[in-house]
């Protein structure tokens, strides 16, 4: 291998890294549902371009850093994912249908309304949010000048993966050390022990949805200063958070943080040595071959070992 | 301490449970047998406010619980041991008892409650950071009845605590049961297991498809002919 080629290869991998970091956290708040309320989230990915465009509102008429903007993007899609989830999906929950998935079927509706009212809004037009920042990068040669290879550090990229980090981490502190996040996660296990142990079910399910809403809203705002936006990108992160969520095992947390690193890396790959159109081909080989290999996702390899059975 | 006036309960348009009464004191251990399916379980869920009843009342504490929200029993003093323990599998014990003092006075007393079930069970205390679903059959049931404890509850249910355990363990439930007594938790217990339960219990109430057809104090019950012949098969 030459130089040259090593560079490359690390190159992409690093960016694989990256863009794998900000994949598990719209993963993560897919699969916080997932677990909770048993049912596939589909408009999970328009709940981010609604994140992202009040990210671009923010920014094209008040000038506030799409970074900041999580402060006000991410609360204001808890309270979106609250108000779905309190005045759509659980009165949906309750009825007795004809088809079970009726509830999964109204997600799909639901993004399909949010992606039109963001079109009647803004136009199908491509807009972006042109940071200051968004060309800058870290190269290896400024910092070790003997360096025998040339690697570079995209700043909003990095900065992007270190949100995305410190968000994971504080969810990870919340679901592991509080009542409440214990009550999450006892509830996504079994819901009927959760409610003998005074868990209340009903509304843990609401705030699950906004917490899931939440995630997916700041993973938006951290992905707008590196991409573009229009009004049906939602769709095509809806279907990487699904395969995040499958390939990670549904409902595990983890699982869908080293899926969502899986699979940043793996697009990455496809991108530079097969080419850029068929990162999503490279994105459905891992979705097919997850469901054929590794039915109950990568967790589930652990816990087999970890269970004894 | 808990009343339960002739309720009915229907499953959709099938009635289970015909004008079932009966009562538990303050400071006993009250046990419900019967056979499959004569009821059990649903009169515990009814009590526990996962089912309603359609007609009668339950009464715990001199207060009607059956029209309030389930998860509200257990800030009551109301704790219930699950059929098949219903442990957190993924959770390690810790979090499992931690699940079981969420509200109010059993919050505060968490760290000295749960120093007590590690006492209790000190098997438990070295597995602390295990996951529940790695335990052993009899550990998980340990912890099932640590958690129901967590809750500092004045009346503990528990729904078929020997269910699928060797019989040693058997007696070492039915013991620990005893214990939590004498420590002045009233006790409600639904057993199959016939003849150790009317050994631990002061009364006892035998529920037949739905009816409750005797009742009697256990040793009563242990030499009443009906019981012998049906539940003992001697």
């Amino acid at each position: 291998m030459t130089s040259v080629q090593l560079e490359v290869l690390l190159q992409t991998l690093i960016s694989g890294l990256l863009l794998g970091g900000l994949y598990a956290l719209i993963g993560i708040g897919m699969t916080l549902i997932m677990g909770v309320m048993k049912i596939i989230n589909l408009a999970h990915g328009e709940l981010m371009m609604v994140a992202m465009y009040i990210a671009y509102v923010l920014f094209s008429s008040f000038h506030i850093d799409p970074y900041l903007s999580i402060l006000i993007a991410a609360p204001a899609l808890f309270g979106l994912g609250v108000l779905l989830q309190k005045y759509l999906i659980n009165p949906v929950l309750k009825v007795e249908a004809i088809i079970p998935e009726n509830q999964v079927i109204l997600t799909v509706g639901i993004g399909m309304v949010l992606a039109n009212i963001a079109t009647i809004i803004f136009s199908s037009d491509y807009k972006t949010t042109p940071v200051e920042y968004a060309t800058k990068a870290w190269y290896l040669s400024d910092y070790w000048r003997e360096s025998p290879i040339e690697l570079s550090l995209s700043m909003p990229w990095s900065v992007s993966f270190c949100v995305a980090l410190v968000i994971t981490a504080s969810l990870w502190f919340f679901l592991t050390k509080t009542d409440m996040g214990k009550s999450i996660r006892a509830t996504a296990q079994d819901k009927d022990a959760a409610l003998l142990m005074g868990v209340n079910v009903e509304r843990m399910r609401v705030f699950t949805f906004g917490l899931g809403s939440a995630l997916v809203g700041s993973a938006g705002c951290l992905f707008i200063p590196i991409y573009y936006l229009y009004p049906d990108l939602g769709g095509q992160f809806t279907l990487i958070a699904f395969v995040i969520t499958i390939l990670g095992g549904l409902g595990s947390t983890v699982g869908a943080i080293v899926g969502g690193l899986i699979l940043g890396v793996f697009e990455s790959l496809t991108a530079t040595y097969a080419g850029m159109g068929w990162a999503p081909v490279g994105r459905f080989m891992i979705f097919v071959a997850a469901l054929i290999f590794v039915p109950g996702g990568i967790m589930s390899l652990f816990k087999k070992r970890r269970l004894g059975k | 301490m808990l009343e339960i006036r002739n309720i009915d309960v229907f499953y959709g348009d099938v009635q289970v449970i015909w004008d079932v009464a009966f009562e538990v004191k303050k400071g006993e251990i009250v046990a419900l047998i019967g056979a499959n399916g004569a009821g059990k379980s649903t009169t515990l869920k009814t009590i526990s406010g996962i089912v309603r009843p359609r007609k009668g009342e339950v009464i715990f504490d001199g207060a009607p619980i059956h029209t309030i929200e389930p998860y509200k029993l257990i800030e009551k003093g109301l704790a219930l041991c699950p059929e098949a323990r219903r442990l957190f599998v993924e959770m390690t014990v810790e979090e499992n008892l931690d699940m079981g003092s969420l509200k109010g006075e059993a919050k505060k007393q968490r760290q000295k409650t749960k120093e007590m079930v590690f006492e209790l069970f000190p098997r438990l205390g070295e597995r602390r950071r295990q996951l529940a679903g790695t335990l052993s059959g009899g550990e998980q049931q340990m912890v099932a009845i640590g958690r129901g404890l967590m809750s500092l509850p004045k009346l503990l249910m528990f729904d078929e605590p020997s269910l699928g355990l060797a019989p040693i363990l058997v007696r070492e439930v039915f013991n620990v049961i005893k214990r939590i007594r004498e420590a002045g938790t009233t006790v409600l217990i639904v057993e199959q297991n016939t003849k150790q339960t009317l050994a631990v219990a002061d009364r006892a109430y035998v529920l037949e498809t739905g009816k409750i057809t005797l009742q009697g104090t256990g040793q009563g019950l242990l030499n009443d002919e009906h019981v012998k012949k049906a539940y003992l098969g001697v």
